[in-house]
């Protein structure tokens, strides 16, 4: 594309289908205990 | 839903539902004003006409890259791919622990939520058997997960030392027979680090939090000892020998809390930096209204403009190979978290609970002391399965601000303890909360359209 770059390589409907599985930390466990972001979390399955 | 925004003369469209990012030039900016979901495949004269400034073919170029992104659900992509009742779970098993291994500390920070350590309910240890019971515990309500988290909060736990090693050495002998993975976290304040409870951490630890406000003046009027002292001369230097003892493969965190009387607090991340952490998190303070130091809307734009700034020096600090990570910055555009776990966030109350030192379960931490929350005791393994579905129950569907909140995806809902405590609802997200929360996303996801651009 000439002028749109897009930045992301998935989108989340293709995470809905193989997500789901648990596995990953639980978001408060990292560092922010009294404020929540999900979206920096790794995914387990990504490890 | 799309949300748009330029920072530093870069313009964004993220595309809420796909969770696509996309960076566009001014012309295909300006189109994507101009559209909405039921845009044609063909420009309409009228997108031309409103921007009488620009090459009419640059105009149609522009929408036709907008038109392509829309067809291939990165651009007004719906929702209808989510089945909300599906991924409401029912029955979920847990799979962390905050574990209050002390309710006592010492230190007497001023914005203590626990209360200075005790959570209001007298100062305790707990003994290694309830931990060694809290273990039993999550692994019987751990169905298939593999993975369990613990984390050895209080108070400050290096004050029950005793039953940390316990609980580690007791979980590790008994995880393999059990099919899981134990992986420990401590948060500490510093004051009784020693060399060998240095190494232990390093050995054991998946992950610390070292406790750290910034500079020396912004901590210690907070951070206070027993005596009424200050406490960062006596920690930095313990907190810095730990990080340059730790495999630099395993997680920590210098993690501090600003304030109102810190609200040029880029300089205190900065002194952190400086200070030779390359992980931190600096992150605003939970207190009650009219405290005196309670963050408010009046302080909002001097927050905000603090995060740009505080952008501004990182994105410099990465110029000059000396970058850190700010864990609000943090944002992951590829692999991140799956849309499951978007719309769930925490998991407190069903796969996350917290344990107190006499063994009684809560949904999570900040809920430690509400008897109205209290779920359980890991003494005769009991669980209320109401409360827990209760907060199972929670998502991003059933916030209504966050129904029409671009930042649904990133956030996940937000704090359940935080609305609790500001609005009296779980349900009704805390204003100033989500108006942090977007302006940090909008600085993440600038500096990964940095990143992107000097890697490309």
């Amino acid at each position: 594309m000439k002028h749109i770059t897009t930045l992301t390589s998935a989108t989340l409907k293709q995470s809905a289908a193989k997500g789901g599985c648990g596995e990953c930390q639980t978001s408060c466990q990292s560092a922010c205990k009294t404020s929540c972001t999900v979206a920096n979390q790794t995914c387990e399955q990504a490890k | 839903m799309i949300h748009r925004f330029t920072k530093k003369g870069v313009n964004f469209v993220l595309d809420v539902n796909s969770g696509a990012v996309h960076v566009l030039d001014d012309t295909s900016y300006a189109v994507s004003g101009l559209v909405d979901e039921a845009m044609p495949a063909e420009c309409p004269q009228s997108v031309i006409d409103a921007l009488p400034d620009t090459d009419p073919q640059a105009v149609r170029e522009a929408y036709a890259e907008l038109y392509d992104l829309k067809e291939n659900g990165q651009l007004f992509a719906k929702d209808d791919y989510i089945d909300v009742s599906k991924y409401v779970p029912v029955g979920a098993p847990v799979k962390a622990l905050c574990l209050h291994v002390a309710h006592d500390c010492n230190l007497r920070c001023k914005y203590c939520f626990a209360s200075t350590g005790d959570f209001g309910q007298g100062r305790k240890i707990m003994p290694p058997e309830i931990a060694k019971k809290a273990i039993d515990f999550v692994i019987a309500r751990s169905g298939a997960r593999r993975n369990i988290e613990v984390d050895f909060f209080g108070g400050e736990p290096l004050m029950a030392w005793d039953t940390v090693t316990q609980t580690v050495d007791y979980a590790r002998s008994i995880e393999a027979e059990h099919g899981k993975k134990f992986r420990f976290t401590i948060t500490t304040n510093g004051l009784l680090l020693d060399a060998d409870k240095q190494k232990y951490i390093n050995e054991n630890m998946d992950n610390v939090v070292l406790s750290l406000d910034g500079r020396p003046s912004v901590n210690d009027e907070f951070r206070k000892t027993v005596n009424g002292g200050g406490s960062y001369d006596v920690i930095v230097p313990k907190f810095k020998a730990l990080v340059d003892a730790r495999d630099k493969g395993k997680d920590y965190y210098a993690r501090g809390t600003f304030t109102s009387h810190n609200l040029d607090f880029a300089n205190d991340v900065l002194h952190i930096a400086e200070a030779g952490f390359d992980r931190l998190s600096v992150e605003p303070v939970t207190a009650d209204p009219d405290s005196g130091y309670d963050l408010t809307e009046a302080d909002l734009d001097k927050i905000c403009a603090e995060y740009d700034r505080l952008t501004d020096i990182m994105e410099e600090k990465k110029r000059e190979g000396n970058c850190f990570s700010f864990f609000h910055f943090m944002v992951d555009l590829n692999q991140g978290p799956c849309v499951i776990k978007r719309l769930r966030g925490c998991g407190a109350g069903y796969e996350y609970v917290a344990v107190t030192p006499d063994g009684d379960v809560y949904p999570c931490h900040q809920f430690v002391g509400k008897e109205e929350f209290k779920q359980g005791s890991v003494l005769d393994n009991t669980l209320d399965l109401d409360i827990a579905q209760k907060f199972a129950g929670m998502n991003i569907y059933s916030r209504p601000k966050c129904q029409i909140c671009w930042a649904k995806f990133y956030c996940s809902g937000g704090c359940s303890a935080a609305n609790y405590n500001m609005n009296g609802d779980m349900n009704d997200s805390y204003d100033l909360g989500c108006e942090m929360e977007r302006k940090r996303l909008e600085c993440a996801i600038y500096l990964k359209a940095v990143e992107h651009f000097c890697a490309n």
